[in-house]
């Protein structure tokens, strides 16, 4: 592995507070050093890769702790190759893969099966397994041996564990093996045959909708429990939170010092239903694009920090699962590719979020939510993950040249702020702009 | 909450649900495909081509070829869709979800390019799934007339509706503007939330200058319905609702589409069936419409069923008039079309 020194570059590490010009020096997979411009000499026999990063921002590469990337089993959507390079291409270097696979990853096995290099991933896989054997919501898997496995957090995503007694299990077993439990939370008993968002357009549109309230009482329901086993410490972290209702629940269990976090994905802070258009399923996943307050709720959540961390759910399918009736179609849409472009553009252009609290939004709070050690930081030592863009460049994303298997986004022709330069993973190029 | 500004110009606005979008010619998917204009040429046509001699008629669309693609059952609409379609000289297919390759898992894009390959210059389609004719029409690029798509919208039959109301009200179907019905008050009573004819109404009516007011217990009846447009109000008190109202349109409880709600149907009479005694008593000159199918004894009465006030039997047969100037309207919008494919198909041969 060559050596790389980037030079001239403005580096912004929200794990080090640092803000400044600085060169960065990678070795062996790791930073091994960060110093004013000029000042760092690689060894005399060294074969160096020096870059040239003026006019750009180096920052940790971006950690995403929601993704979906179909392998074992459903190849045909998105392979870890090609899931990963797309990540690469959206400044990602560590993914962490969902387990509803086929077969599901509830197992010590798939769970090592995802890792191995010969699944050809670019960036690092952090599989996350299976909180119910099957994640049929009844008997809880090993979570010690899934964690040995590599296993960062379990969940039965795409699925809410519903049975009371079920999920409290989870989180207290989940808490001894130091492993936090994430809720795809959505009470199903509500959402049967339902479609898109509750409301005024779901019945102009003559589907069936999915109230708001479904999300928010079960994160009701298990912030509950969380305070139920408050001695255990368990972690309880909200996928995908699109209500303001369910957001406040977790601002109030913060405010009582419960260990609740959540995350909030660009198309639930950018849209709203009315990207449903004329039964538009590159608009449709689950949980819905929700109303305009339930957007501004998830803005201003990210504003005052009750928001953890930005994930893109980036969920791949085929075009022919896609091109079918409303209601049958599959839910989801990609992400890893507009991710940073969109919050960029949404966050810091139009909101104002400072650059260095978007960075951390999608690098170094994701890395602290599921402790991924080593990432989300250029702090000498951590991972040599990098990401080198222009914060100024202005440039329009296209479905059709993304790396992803699958071009399932309703962010088409859309507007991104922040081009991506180069991605390094482990201290290797894994994505370099032409 | 004021940080969310509105979406700015880099966000593409969503296609619009309100008025005529870009539709391929001559489809209609929603009543708000057409302008009011359109809508007065599609009654005056219709008007036209009842009253025209049968094999004067039977020359304007001669071997034309339409599909009937239905996904669920029907009897008014399939029928006098094949029947305005054949008195127009046209040949007609029938595909019907039980006798097809659809039961083998054909998808509904496959279907179209089939019947398009076929030779089908315009399909109407009746389908389970809301916004199912927006795909048929996006894969084939043909004309779609909606013959009803799951809970959306039926605009054939809002079509037809207005024009039983025109007659009765009338005595003619004239030419409508905004103020056509400027003053009349149409009740919609029933199972609104799973009624596309319900939904065409509320959306086509108030654009001619009615009131129209939905009645119904609160299950079948979101609060959220009025929200569909201007022009639209709840009372559930249907005996005041009765009481002010020139046209009175039931609605049958659409049991296959109840999905696990419980609906006590006693208690659903005792407040909201169409008596002779109600009708008597609260609007004895109000006009009653119903889309069928009707299940006596539920939301109507035999007696209101059968009465002088009841336009149902009418309804159906405006229905082939209407549906007549719907597909006359479709495939004279696309006659070019086929056309060039032919004149390209002949050099090709010459070649």
């Amino acid at each position: 592995m060559k050596t790389i020194l980037i030079k001239g570059g403005r580096l912004i590490d929200p794990a080090t507070s640092v803000d400044a010009e600085k060169d960065i020096l990678l070795r062996d997979g790791k930073v091994a050093a960060v110093e004013a411009p000029g000042k760092i000499k690689p060894g005399k026999d060294e074969e160096v890769e020096m870059i040239d990063a003026k006019g750009l921002v180096l920052a940790p590469g971006l950690v995403d702790i929601h993704v979906h990337l179909r392998e074992p089993g459903q190849g045909y959507k998105e392979t870890i190759a090609t899931g990963t390079a797309a990540a690469a291409a959206g400044g990602f270097t560590s993914v962490c893969a969902m387990p509803n696979t086929i077969p599901v990853n509830d197992s010590p096995e798939t769970t090592r099966w995802m890792q191995s290099p010969e699944r050809g991933a670019s960036v690092r896989v952090f599989p996350i397994a299976a909180a119910t054997r099957g994640s049929s919501g009844e008997a809880l898997t090993e979570y010690g041996s899934l964690k040995a496995a590599g296993a960062v957090a379990v969940t039965d995503d795409g699925k809410p564990i519903l049975n009371d007694g079920v999920m409290r299990q989870a989180l207290a077993t989940a808490a001894r093996a130091g492993l936090p439990v994430i809720q795809h939370a959505e009470d199903t008993r509500l959402t049967a045959g339902c479609s898109m968002n509750a409301g005024p357009m779901a019945f102009r549109l003559g589907l069936r909708g999915m109230p708001t309230e479904a999300e928010s009482g079960l994160v009701d329901r298990d912030i509950r429990l969380v305070a139920e086993l408050k001695d255990a410490r368990p972690h309880l972290h909200v996928a995908h939170v699109s209500t303001g209702a369910a957001l406040e629940s977790v601002r109030r269990a913060r405010r009582n010092g419960l260990r609740v976090t959540c995350e909030v994905a660009p198309h639930h802070f950018l849209l709203t239903e009315e990207a449903v258009g004329l039964y538009n399923t590159n608009a449709k996943m689950n949980p819905p694009l929700r109303s305009t307050a339930d957007r501004d709720a998830m803005l201003a959540g990210i504003v005052d920090g009750t928001v953890d961390a930005i994930a893109t759910d980036h969920a791949p399918h085929a075009i022919h699962e896609k091109e079918q009736e409303f209601e049958r179609a599959p839910n989801g849409i990609t992400g890893l590719e507009t991710a940073l472009g969109l919050s960029l553009f949404w966050l810091h252009k139009e909101h104002k979020l400072p650059l260095a609290r978007v960075i951390s939004l999608l690098s170094t709070q994701p890395a602290a939510v599921l402790s991924l050690r080593g990432r989300g930081s250029l702090a000498v030592g951590s991972f040599a993950d990098v990401v080198i863009f222009d914060p100024k460049k202005e440039w329009t994303f296209k479905a059709n040249e993304s790396r992803s298997k699958s071009k399932n986004t309703p962010f088409d022709g859309y507007t991104m702020l922040g081009k991506v330069h180069m991605t390094i993973s482990e201290g290797r190029i894994v994505f370099r702009a032409n | 909450m004021s940080i969310a500004k509105k979406v700015s110009g880099s966000l593409p606005p969503s296609p619009s649900l309100n008025g005529p979008s870009n539709r391929v010619p001559g489809s209609v998917l929603s009543v708000n495909d057409l302008t009011i204009e359109e809508i007065s040429s599609i009654l005056k046509m219709a008007s036209l081509l009842e009253g025209e001699d049968p094999l004067v008629r039977a020359r304007r669309l001669a071997k034309r070829r339409v599909a009937l693609l239905f996904y669920e059952s029907s009897t008014r609409t399939r029928t006098s869709f094949e029947l305005a379609a054949k008195s127009l000289g046209a040949d007609t297919a029938l595909i019907s979800s039980q006798s097809s390759s659809i039961e083998k898992g054909e998808s509904l894009k496959d279907t179209g390019i089939t019947l398009k390959a076929l030779g089908a210059e315009c399909i109407i389609m009746r389908h389970l799934s809301s916004g199912a004719p927006y795909l048929l029409e996006q894969s084939t690029g043909l004309p779609i007339l909606n013959g009803g798509d799951g809970m959306h919208e039926h605009p054939s039959q809002a079509l037809l509706d207005l024009r039983t109301m025109l007659t009765r009200l009338f005595g003619e179907a004239k030419a409508v503007n905004e103020k056509t019905l400027s003053g009349f008050t149409v009740a919609i009573v029933g199972d609104i939330f799973h009624s596309r004819v319900a939904r065409s109404n509320a959306l086509l009516l108030p654009r001619l200058g009615a009131k129209v007011v939905l009645c119904g217990p609160a299950p079948l009846l979101p609060e959220m319905a009025a929200e569909i447009g201007p022009g639209v109000e709840i009372d559930r008190d249907f005996e005041s609702v009765l009481a002010r109202s020139q046209v009175v349109m039931m609605l049958r409880i659409q049991a296959e589409r109840l999905a696990g709600m419980h609906l006590d149907l006693e208690e659903y009479k005792t407040r909201y069936q169409l008596s002779a005694e109600r009708l008597a008593a609260h609007a004895p000159k109000a006009l009653m419409l119903h889309p069928g199918p009707i299940i006596r004894g539920l939301e109507l009465t035999a007696e209101v069923a059968d009465g002088p006030q009841s336009a149902i039997a009418e309804q159906v047969r405006h229905g082939v008039a209407i549906r007549m100037a719907l597909v006359l309207r479709a495939l004279e919008a696309g006659k070019r079309v086929p056309g060039k494919v032919a004149a390209k198909a002949l050099k090709g041969k010459r070649a």
